[in-house]
């Protein structure tokens, strides 16, 4: 058998099935058959010549296998979809191919089984609501993973800076955007929303540590006051997370916060959770429910706070610990997003929104030491770049995973998590891009 | 995989407990098979001929829901795809993410040469290996055949890293084919204008092969679903990675469309997913802004379903933090955060050699570990049982405490009387409000080391041997 065909033949084959009795079908050089004149052709006739086609084009095909070309498939597909394959027959000799694209219509479902929004809540309070903050900030309400297609995201996430009231070690990185207003929190609180686009600030009081500096509750409760008259957003007040004093440090901010809507940070079940909760609703806060990594702890820890606190819904975040990336960032991420889903799914004892240390970045030695300790290493690069993408890259992968408010620490990481978050979230207007010959792109 | 029990798989298998594949039950074996952990060519029997439907049966049972391909020969063989969950804790994410990163033709030789070094030879230790980067991705970028080849054959004589060959143009890609053809490179890209001769040297080569599909799903599952009929499923889907703005936020949710469709069974686009970060490039002019803009994009879709990428930024900072991320990700969520809690030698300590006390968290020990060992400090390493929490936030939460490494001393067998000359424990700078109470509990001298082990060379220097 011969792997070339030439026209005459297939001729020859076509006139052997009686093909001149067919009016109206002529073949062309180019070995296109062209079929006029179907709309005047009465039913009977039209359904011997689609008979006399369908059997020109079954001698086709085997035409077509001889030569190599799968044409089962090519049938298979083809009145899978409902459609008539195309007249056109590829030209002898060329690639093996189909030569039109088969058409296709991409489908798919949106998830059934999230059907439990996640709990709004609101930090901070105006005038009118017997606060003295400009604005407030509302976190949570999702009703799918965030950014997901799913259902809308109701808010945006927010940025909380860290103050400390005293200088603490840092690194290099974050302490040189301080060194002004180290010894001045109030100060301190307003160049972080002043100057670096906080939407609210966090105060850790952690000088009341008795193994730092032991400050009284009332002289870190001046602190609060003195952050509250600096700044016109909302706060979160942190203790020094000594688990004796926290309880006795937060009651007193608590109080003189009253009817600030401040987030109180944190109850544990490391410490009198009892005490810190009850300030809470006493004076019209929210309360921080940390745990560490452990979704059956952030479980009985929420349950507690609202059977025997009675802490309303509406006053809770959870704080489920943040690992660095490179340091049990794998264990946070999954622990969160095991979380969201819970809650998403109906778990109503994880329907919170939630917040993380992003700060804790700053711990991984990637993003402050000067250089590797280990000599087998790639040079590390400048660690003035390493640092600010080391806390971005942590607090991104916790915003997939469902976190809502992030607390950091370096402008640039704040500036560009803020970007990619608001991105996602479907915010961020930009000038539409061409990508289509991103290859020959000069970059 | 489309059963999710081992009973559903022990159906299939022998069932006469041979204990070949290294089980003591037919059972245990399909256990593993569930969970991925062992193969189904580990059962020999299975190969016997009178088994073989039902090996070709469970096979198909067992296949995951999105193929794999394969790219590149040999040892450097790179595995892509081959995914069968949403959310890694409901297994885990197999095949990591592969990271390419970018060449192009119109580079001086010298300088592609350097950087494909660089590409291949970046390295850093993490937890007993080395994270290192997988590809490299040449692009053509002067529309000169013979250019782009003698890019290609520059790139296969430096590295036997599998490569990407990029261009729109299936004559330039041809050219870089008779280059590269041994290699078993990814072609990038079938587009809609050029996929019937890009398809044809996907074929007459029988290579791996990219669909690229700016935002167009519809077209994207056309072009996937025309080659499978025309005879090859070793594809890789790419939506587009739009690199800002409202064309970002749909290039996320093109991901999570086309990987949710995979996963609840559409054969059709059950394919891996490649992203392209480097767009990141075409919208930031400051190489600092570009490069963590693209660091973002990558780890965006590293997490989101991203199963291979191409970059451009070579920067340290751009790669530590693309390589860890990845490693997060694709760490398997079922083996165990923590080491046994025990008294640790490194290297051959004597009575004289330093005690170091860590946490029992596997990252935290493996990290003290490293460097204590790469720099050969001969030493005690005491891993405390934390409940795998790390030593700062073990010392807020209360799980590392004066009689926690108490306790962990008594139970290790080891006396700090006898067995020590100095009588001396090294607790972690971040422990460092511990140390009243240790020296109370457990009557021994308490030094305070660095807060990162990173430092303990330089600090034995200044500290050890103790003052008397």
């Amino acid at each position: 058998m011969t792997q070339k065909m030439k026209l005459t033949q297939l001729t020859e084959m076509l006139q052997e099935l009686n093909i001149e009795s067919l009016e109206g079908v002529t073949i062309e050089g180019d070995i296109e058959l062209n079929i006029t004149g179907g709309g005047g052709l009465n039913p009977a006739l039209a359904y011997a010549l689609g008979s006399e086609i369908s059997q020109i084009s079954l001698h086709m095909a085997n035409i077509g296998r001889m030569l190599g070309f799968p044409a089962e498939q090519l049938f298979a597909s083809a009145f899978g979809m409902g459609a008539m394959p195309e007249t056109q027959v590829p030209a002898l000799g060329a690639a093996p191919g189909i030569q039109e694209l088969l058409a296709s219509k991409f489908e798919v479902s949106k998830m059934e089984n999230w059907n439990n929004p996640i709990q709004e809540v609101t930090l901070g309070a105006t005038s009118a609501d017997g606060g003295s903050r400009k604005n407030t900030v509302t976190i949570g309400g999702e009703n799918a993973l965030p950014y997901y297609f799913d259902a809308a995201m109701p808010h945006r996430n927010y940025v909380t800076m860290d103050v400390f009231d005293m200088p603490i070690g840092m690194a290099k990185a974050v302490k040189s955007n301080y060194e002004d207003v180290i010894n001045d929190p109030a100060e301190w609180a307003k160049k972080v929303v002043r100057d670096f686009n906080a939407d609210m600030v966090t105060i850790h009081l952690i000088s009341t540590d008795p193994l730092i500096k032991d400050t009284s509750a009332r002289d870190a409760a001046k602190v609060v006051e003195d952050v509250l008259q600096a700044v016109k957003v909302p706060i979160v007040i942190g203790g020094s997370g000594n688990p004796e004093k926290d309880p006795e440090v937060l009651e007193k901010a608590a109080e003189v916060a009253a009817g600030e809507r401040v987030l109180l940070a944190s109850a544990s079940l490391n410490l009198d959770y009892e005490r810190i909760a009850k300030a809470a609703v006493e004076h019209g806060h929210v309360v921080l429910s940390w745990t560490q990594l452990e979704i059956n702890a952030q479980k009985e820890l929420n349950r507690k706070l609202m059977k025997q606190c009675k802490v309303p819904r509406d006053s809770i975040v959870m704080d489920p610990t943040t690992a660095a990336l490179g340091y049990g960032l794998d264990y946070a991420y999954t622990n969160m997003e095991r979380i969201r889903l819970a809650g998403l799914m109906g778990d109503n004892e994880l329907t919170f929104p939630m917040s993380s240390g992003t700060t804790n970045a700053w711990g991984a030695r990637e993003s402050w030491m000067v250089s590797s300790p280990l000599k087998q290493d790639s040079d590390w690069g400048p660690r003035e770049y390493r640092g600010p993408i080391w806390e971005i890259v942590t607090g991104l992968a916790l915003s997939l995973a469902g976190n809502d408010m992030f607390m950091m620490m370096h402008p640039t990481s704040v500036q560009v998590l803020k970007e990619i978050t608001q991105t996602l979230y479907g915010s961020i207007e930009t000038e539409e891009l061409d990508i289509s010959n991103w290859v020959g792109a000069e970059v | 995989m489309k059963i999710n029990s081992p009973l559903e798989a022990y159906k299939y298998l022998p069932g006469t407990n041979c204990a070949v594949c290294g089980e003591q039950t037919c059972m245990a074996f399909a256990a593993h098979l569930i969970d991925r952990s062992k193969k189904l060519s580990d059962c020999t029997p299975m190969l016997e001929d009178k088994f073989r439907k039902k090996l070709d049966q469970l096979q198909g049972l067992l296949a995951p829901e999105i193929r794999q391909v394969e790219i590149g020969v040999g040892e450097k063989t790179l595995k892509i795809g081959g995914d069968d969950v949403l959310y890694r804790h409901k297994l885990t994410f197999f095949n990591q993410t592969v990271l390419a990163y970018d060449v192009w033709d119109t580079m001086e030789e010298k300088d592609l040469v350097e950087r494909v070094e660089k590409i291949r030879d970046f390295k850093k230790f993490y937890v007993g290996n080395f994270l290192t980067v997988d590809m490299v991705a040449v692009r053509c970028t002067s529309d000169d055949p013979k250019r782009f080849a003698s890019a290609v054959k520059k790139v296969i004589e430096t590295t036997d890293m599998p490569i990407v060959l990029c261009s729109f143009n299936p004559e330039m890609l041809k050219a870089g084919l008779e280059v590269a053809k041994d290699r078993n490179p990814l072609l990038y890209a079938a587009n809609k204008d050029n996929w019937q001769e890009v398809a044809a040297l996907a074929l007459e080569y029988d290579v791996p092969v990219t669909l690229f599909a700016p935002n167009d799903l519809d077209l994207l599952k056309s072009l996937a679903k025309t080659f499978a009929e025309m005879g090859t499923e070793k594809l890789v889907l790419d939506p587009g990675t739009f690199p800002s703005g409202k064309q970002l936020k749909q290039t996320f949710n093109n991901f999570i469309k086309v990987r949710r469709a995979g996963i609840d069974g559409d054969r059709e686009i059950a394919y891996p997913l490649m992203a392209v970060p480097l767009t990141a490039w075409m919208v930031h002019d400051d190489p600092v802004s570009a490069s963590y803009w693209e660091t973002v994009i990558a780890s965006v879709f590293t997490i989101k379903y991203g199963d291979i990428m191409i970059l451009h930024s070579i920067e340290p900072y751009a790669m530590l933090p693309e390589l860890h991320i990845r490693d997060t990700i694709y760490t398997d969520p079922r083996k165990p955060v923590t080491v046994d809690p025990a008294m640790y030698k490194i290297g051959s300590p004597t009575k004289d050699s330093p005690v170091f006390v860590t946490t029992n968290f596997a990252l935290t020990y493996y990290t003290v570990e490293s460097d204590i060992s790469s720099n050969k400090i001969d030493c005690y390493l005491w891993a405390i049982d934390t409940d795998g929490i790390g030593v700062e936030a073990a010392v807020a939460g209360g799980q590392l405490t004066a009689a926690k490494i108490k306790k962990g001393i008594e139970s290790s067998g080891f006396s700090m009387k006898d067995d020590t000359s100095h009588n001396t424990i090294i607790l972690p700078g971040l422990a460092a409000r511990l140390q009243g109470d240790v020296e109370d509990e457990t009557g021994s001298r308490v030094l305070i080391g660095p807060a990162d082990s990173g430092r303990i060379p330089g600090w034995l220097e200044k500290n050890w041997p103790p003052k008397k």
